[in-house]
């Protein structure tokens, strides 16, 4: 109970510097997200265009090392680049950001039917109303649960972003370690986790509506 | 109509899969396009629709230069029906079937009045299923609606790519009894690729066969059977359908010349001890000279021993002349359970038949036509 009165307490006196990490940590994460949509989605769509294998297995294994570092590291590593804060964390988990969403689509699109493709042709779709009209719409599903995944990734990665001064929530954590205190560990990591899940629940919403099965 | 005049493909690969194709779809006809798998059926088909483009020859459509019209244009004008039927998962059954109108912008109202129509073409209530999706239907139902996808624009040429051939036998049989019904109300020209020779007789008004790219016979499906090209013809219309149906043995062979009879002057005693003697429920009587009279049934003469067998023989019985044929026999034997008298012209008991036994080799015949294929 008196834990309790503390930590509403601590609430009352820093709600507006803790709504402010949260509003960086969402702003942070949300253009990640965004960025990784508008680049990786065309990509691997162009990628199931295209016949040539060395360019797929280049750019696959060019995303595959970008997840493998960690993302400690990939952080420190953007800072000779593009120094410290709000771009330089952006670029870091936007390359990050990469190989689920990529994998994703490409599967997505590979995994339509051949024969609906051949039909859609053969009714006289051209080529770019098939893409819109009948692969996107088909793939859909598949490319959703990839954005899902992605974005959940990319929040938690957002809490990382604090070590290049980029705020957001991770600064909650931080401080918390520097000042041994329990509650500010546990309001960023909370907070971190609630915007997970709500943007998990909005984005599955978003996947009913456009699922067809 | 379409005119292919010596076309020729060679894929990208440097494969050539037709060489000097000459052939004329008619208008308003079912044209069935027929061979092993690989002979350039699909090839044949894509090249009307420019999925594939030839590399020898000229097609002509209506007199024009096929080359010369837009591909996509092209498309739109042909209905196309494939073997995976390929409906697009994420649309309505109704969308689905609206897309070619759609991508002509046709007008809404046109667009519904053509797809409530073609529902109800292949029983299917409008009501039920326009709002469903692909995968709410079954095999038959999805395929009926690939069909009626093809029919939407109203176009005049419609291509099927072994459209029914994934289905199970009972809807595949049910869509080509379809196909012809619509086609009876619909009149288009059919190009329909199928490598099933039962489907392509059933179907076809022009039969064309193929082999490695050529064109081996086209012809009526009458025709080819009557008049096959070549061994590859003979062999692949099948020895089943070439030979005409198997002939049951004549009627003779199952007549048993050692019946017994009994003359009409003998006695109604006689009659029963040799109807117990050899266990039958008649006898047929006779006159002196073989002349059959009728027959005498065990159980009325048991009731009237005293009866002389004059008195007591039935004259209406079933008989059958000897020189009938064995199939007629048998459509005639549903009801009759007793031995059968035979007679000659003349009237004279020649025989009888036994009925069981005629069916058992009715029997053995037919499925001996059905095992060989
Ligand atoms: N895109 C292609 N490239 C090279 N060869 C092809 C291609 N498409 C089909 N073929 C070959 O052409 C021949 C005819 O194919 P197809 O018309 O599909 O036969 P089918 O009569 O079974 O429909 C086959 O031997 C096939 O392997
Ligand atoms: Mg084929």
């Amino acid at each position: 109970m008196i834990f309790f009165q503390g930590y509403m307490k601590y609430w009352r006196e820093d709600y507006s510097s803790i709504l402010a990490y949260m509003y960086e940590h969402m702003i942070i994460s949300l253009t990640v997200i965004a960025l990784s949509i508008t680049f990786s989605i065309p990509l691997a769509v162009y990628l199931t265009k295209i016949k040539s294998d060395l360019i797929k297995t280049i750019t696959f294994n060019i995303a595959n090392i970008f997840q493998t570092i960690p993302t400690i590291a990939l952080l420190a590593l953007v800072i000779p680049l593009f120094g410290i804060g709000f771009v330089p964390a952006v670029v870091a988990l936007f390359l990050y950001s990469l190989l689920p969403l990529l994998r994703n689509t490409y599967a997505g699109m590979n995994s339509i039917d051949p024969g609906i493709i051949e039909a859609a042709k053969g009714m006289g779709y051209g080529t770019i109303q098939r893409l819109f009209k009948i692969e996107l719409p088909v793939a859909l599903p598949y490319i959703m649960s990839g954005i899902r995944v992605t974005s959940v990734y990319i929040i938690s990665w957002t809490t990382l972003a604090a070590l290049i001064g980029a705020g957001g929530l991770g600064d909650l954590v931080l401080a918390g370690i520097g000042y041994n205190d329990s509650m500010m560990i546990f309001t960023g990591t909370f907070l971190a986790i609630i915007i997970a899940i709500s943007l998990d629940l909005v984005i599955n919403k978003i996947e009913k509506i456009f699922s067809y099965s | 109509m379409i005119e292919l005049k010596g076309v020729g493909k060679v894929y990208e690969d440097g494969f050539q899969a037709l060489n000097n194709i000459d052939l004329a779809f008619e208008n308003g006809k079912i044209n069935v396009l027929i061979g092993p798998s690989g002979c350039g059926k699909t090839t044949t088909m894509k090249l009307l629709n420019r999925l594939v483009d030839y590399t020898d020859g000229e097609i002509l459509l209506d007199g024009r230069n096929l080359k010369e019209i837009d591909p996509i244009e092209l498309r739109r004008q042909m209905g196309y029906v494939i073997q995976n039927i390929g409906l697009f998962p994420h649309m309505t059954i109704y969308n689905n079937v609206a897309a070619v109108p759609k991508l002509l912008k046709w007008p809404k109202e046109k667009i519904k009045k053509s797809v409530m129509e073609l529902l109800q073409l292949v029983n299917l209530d409008p009501d039920t299923y326009m709002n469903r999706f692909p995968s709410e239907l079954s095999g038959g139902q999805q395929q009926r609606i690939g069909v009626i996808r093809a029919l939407a624009a109203d176009s005049s040429i419609i291509l099927m790519d072994e459209p029914f051939s994934a289905l199970d036998p009972i809807s595949r049989e049910q869509l080509q009894d379809e196909l012809i019904s619509l086609q009876s109300e619909i009149n288009k020209t059919i190009i329909f690729v199928t490598h099933d020779m039962d489907e392509a007789l059933k179907i076809a008004d022009q039969i064309i066969l193929m082999k490695n790219g050529h064109i081996i016979q086209k012809d009526s499906p009458n025709n080819i059977i009557a008049n096959p090209a070549d061994e590859f013809v003979k062999d692949f219309i099948g020895k089943k359908r070439l030979t005409p149906k198997q002939k049951l043995p004549s009627l003779d062979n199952f007549i048993s010349k050692s019946f017994v009879s009994i003359q009409s002057d003998s006695s109604t005693a006689e009659a029963i001890k040799q109807m117990t003697a050899y266990k039958l429920t008649n006898i047929p009587v006779v006159t002196q000279d073989d002349m059959y009279l009728g027959s005498i049934n065990l159980y009325g003469a048991l009731d009237n021993q005293e009866e002389t067998i004059e008195n007591l023989v039935e004259s209406d019985t079933y008989t059958i002349e000897s020189t009938t044929e064995t199939v007629e026999v048998i459509n005639e034997l549903n009801s009759i359970n007793t031995t059968i008298p035979v007679v000659d012209g003349n009237g004279k008991l020649v025989g009888t038949l036994d009925p069981y036994q005629l069916l058992y080799e009715w029997r053995v015949t037919s499925e001996y036509e059905c095992g060989e294929q």
